[in-house]
């Protein structure tokens, strides 16, 4: 059972990631886009999501919770040590679920849409920006369980430039996932081929940015390049990754729509696979090197059990009905934003 | 302000900013499954327009709730990591199933929000029970981890370790049941009573008498059928208490000298220094007979609880006083409207009966942050009662008075939000909901 467990954590942050991160992606996007263009573009997107937009959320309530019931040290140490990136992560999301609602449902539209769009785009970046801080400094061995001064153990723990990096790579990728996503939300042929230029540029950012975490694990003594391609798996994934992007381009070029989501979420669960796949079972890499791993870090038998029963039976009912709903909303955006007024 | 202190206030906070906010996200999809079944039943569109307009409140108050629920879901661990390091894995269960029903809500939402005219429109109409059924199930999940911290169960707690834990006995332990059917009324009074309020105060200054009377009439019977219910929920409580937690019984009575014949303590200002109550009406054997269903039997007071494991008296005893009184003024005005609605119908166009709810509209969410604050404070010095000391649990971070304050700052601020946009609701409804031209071409 404890990899039933394990599997539908790796699932939950990956979806998360995944879906979650396209509509960070959406803020990400009306945070780089001219004020001529902004509206459209809110409005394509704010359509695409809105139905689907709590639920993408699930999936992170549904990752902390099975790391609180299942690996109670994992999420303890977490809480402490990571204290700060954790809290400002959570004031974007505040910040970003109720603006995103608020500017949807307040009965009258006038200046205070401004005051929602705002705080939504830049809460959008935050959010995601910390997601990825919190992600780097779980692994880079950062976190010195025997720290005794406040910075060494509350600041310096995530402070770095391998994390600020790796925050900046998260954003570039969330609004990459979102501009990809866009293209096949578009109403006309003019959103379209500015969601593709979008695509582009996100893609030259994402690149740019992913250079730059090297070049942060090379300034921080973190030996990056050894963990990803130093096992075949690693190699194999960012080596598909790559080649993807080819498929992409000229998947984009001739017009298609389906296609390009499914390559960007391959691409992105290749790039969290290449660095799972080199640390499990371990999940936070400390200083001495007692690491806490998702194997020997666990909660006794019969809570994971229990745990894994509920995730199982919980999918029985979740997953059709997400599907439907999906289902039911793609593609008729239109028909969308004049049926909820 | 020291570090225990701001942890403990922040978490208090978060609780009664997110209780609020998910009773009101629980609640209203009843009332709005109810109004859409009489629009489809009848065709009668001032039903469709109020669901829709009730609708626009649930997904305001479901998306605070939600975000205020992840937030809490992170400060568990942020504010205290030993509690959740070993209550974790214990009383974890009911989290991950509410996971699932929490999961379903939003679906379903998704579905009710942006289905009209989409789907079946009883398919649609049941997309709007889910959201209500999911949403108790969370609720109901919810406070079985809280009723754990009250009662520790399905576990062997020896020399300092949690061993043989068993999460299905921590899920159903001996609070769960009181505390979920008690929790779930005050849900449905209080969310009840502050919409049936604030749709009176509109039938009171004619604006949509129509639109309005029809909402009313729906919030005001579920407020009164659950506020009639509710005693016979807190008795039940009570017993629990009494029987679980002589402590807390204790010090919501201010019952400071165990007795035979323990009198039951109306109002009064506790003395915690002097151990006597001032200014109380005390109602000999009353006291025994509510905690023990006997007149004659001994209650426990606080001098059999050592000192060091002895709760504050003076706010759970005011807390509890407040909690009751509201739920009996609640009790009192839903008589007053079953009444009216049996037998004396012209009182239901009466403006008194109008200001009377009126005036009822923050009663329930008083009587439930007294409630909350009864069985929480009451609880102390513990987190898991008998088993860990609240201070023994607290997050080794220094400055946890800064996050406090920031969250002071965010959750006054979202109130005021959602205050205006409700208000902006309201304001819009002529336009929006009650034009019945425009209706017709919807």
């Amino acid at each position: 059972m404890q990899y039933v467990v394990i599997t539908y954590l790796c699932l939950a942050i990956l979806l998360y990631l995944l879906l979650g991160g396209a509509d960070f992606g959406a803020g990400i996007m009306e945070l780089f886009t001219s004020s001529k263009n902004r509206s459209a573009a809110r409005q394509t997107m704010s359509h695409a999501i809105g139905p689907i937009w709590e639920a993408n959320h699930m999936w992170l309530i549904i990752a902390v919770v099975i790391l609180f019931v299942g690996f109670p040290r994992i999420y303890s140490v977490m809480s402490v040590y990571l204290h700060i990136p954790l809290l400002i992560m959570l004031m974007g999301i505040i910040a970003r679920g109720t603006a995103f609602v608020f500017r949807h449902y307040d009965a009258v539209k006038d200046r205070m849409q401004q005051l929602y769009n705002r705080i939504f785009a830049l809460s959008s970046a935050v959010t995601p920006f910390f997601l990825g801080v919190i992600a780097a400094s779980v692994v880079a061995g950062t976190i010195d369980l025997q720290a005794s001064d406040f910075l060494s153990a509350y600041v310096f723990s995530w402070l770095h430039w391998f994390s600020v990096a790796v925050g900046v790579f998260t954003v570039a990728l969330c609004g990459y996932l979102a501009s990809v996503y866009s293209i096949g939300e578009a109403h006309n042929e003019a959103d379209k081929r500015y969601f593709i230029r979008k695509t582009r540029t996100m893609t030259v950012l994402a690149f740019a940015a992913g250079g730059l975490v090297f070049l942060a694990a090379e300034m921080e003594g973190i030996p990056l390049w050894q963990w990803i391609f130093g096992n075949v798996v690693g190699t194999a994934a960012v080596v598909l990754a790559t080649i993807s992007l080819g498929a992409m381009a000229y998947a984009v070029g001739r017009g298609w729509t389906v296609l390009p989501r499914l390559l960007a979420g391959f691409q992105v669960t290749m790039i969290l696979l290449a660095i799972g796949y080199r640390h499990f079972p371990d999940f936070i890499v400390v200083q001495n090197g007692a690491n806490l791993s998702l194997l020997k870090d666990q909660a006794p038998a019969a809570t994971i059990d229990a745990l894994g029963w509920a995730l199982l039976l919980g999918s029985i009912f979740i997953l059709p009905a997400l599907y439907y709903l999906y289902y039911s909303f793609q593609h008729q955006a239109e028909e969308v934003a004049e049926a909820a007024h | 302000m020291d570090d225990f202190l701001a942890a403990r206030s922040q978490m208090a906070l978060s609780l009664g900013f997110h209780i609020i906010f998910s009773c009101i996200g629980m609640v209203m999809p009843f009332f709005m499954a109810v109004s859409h079944f009489q629009w489809l039943r009848s065709g009668d569109v001032a039903y469709k327009n109020l669901t829709k307009a009730w609708s626009k409140g649930v997904a305001i108050f479901f998306a605070t709730g939600a975000v205020s629920g992840t937030v809490l879901s992170f400060e568990l661990g942020l504010l205290w990591p030993k509690f959740m390091e070993h209550a974790g894995p214990i009383f974890g269960m009911p989290f991950s199933l509410e996971g699932t029903a929490f999961f379903i809500e939003a679906i379903a939402l998704g579905f009710f929000l942006y289905g009209w005219g989409r789907f079946h429109p009883w398919f649609h109409w049941f997309t709007g029970v889910v959201v209500g059924i999911s949403g108790l199930a969370s609720g109901i999940l919810v406070v079985a981890a809280n009723a754990w911290m009250n009662s520790p169960a399905g576990f062997d707690f020896v020399n300092g370790q949690y061993l043989n834990i068993d999460p299905i006995r921590a899920m159903f332990n001996d609070a769960w049941l009181s505390q979920a059917i008690h929790m779930s009324l005050a849900a449905f009074a209080a969310t009840g009573f502050a919409v049936a309020g604030v749709h009176a105060l509109m039938i009171l200054k004619r604006r949509n008498v129509q639109f309005h009377t029809r909402a009313f009439q729906i919030a005001a019977l579920f407020a009164a059928v659950a506020a009639v219910l509710q005693p016979l929920s807190g008795d039940f409580s009570a017993k629990d208490v009494a029987r679980r937690q002589p402590a807390k019984l204790a010090a919501m009575e201010a019952h400071f000298y165990t007795e035979k014949r323990a009198s039951l303590v109306l109002g009064g200002l506790p003395d915690e220094q002097g151990k006597k109550v001032d200014y109380a009406i005390k109602i000999p054997g009353m006291l025994s007979f509510l905690a023990h269903g006997n007149f004659e039997q001994e209650v426990t007071g606080l001098d059999q609880i050592p000192v060091a494991d002895q709760p504050p008296v003076l706010v759970p005893h005011v807390a509890f006083q407040l909690m009751v009184g509201l739920g009996m003024a609640m009790v009192a005005l839903s008589i007053l409207y079953f009444i009216a609605i049996w037998r004396k119908k012209r009182w239901l166009r009466s403006e008194w009966l109008l200001k009377l709810f009126v005036a009822a509209t923050p009663a329930g969410f008083l009587a439930v942050e007294a409630g909350w604050t009864v069985t929480e404070v009451g609880r102390q010095p513990w987190i898991i009662n008998g088993v860990m000391r609240t201070a023994d649990a607290v997050t080794p971070m220094p400055g946890i008075a800064y996050s406090f304050y920031l969250f002071s700052a965010v959750y006054v601020s979202l109130s005021v939000v959602v205050i205006f946009l409700l208000y902006r609701q309201i304001k819009m409804v002529p336009e929006l909901y009650d034009q019945p031209a425009q209706l017709a071409a919807a």
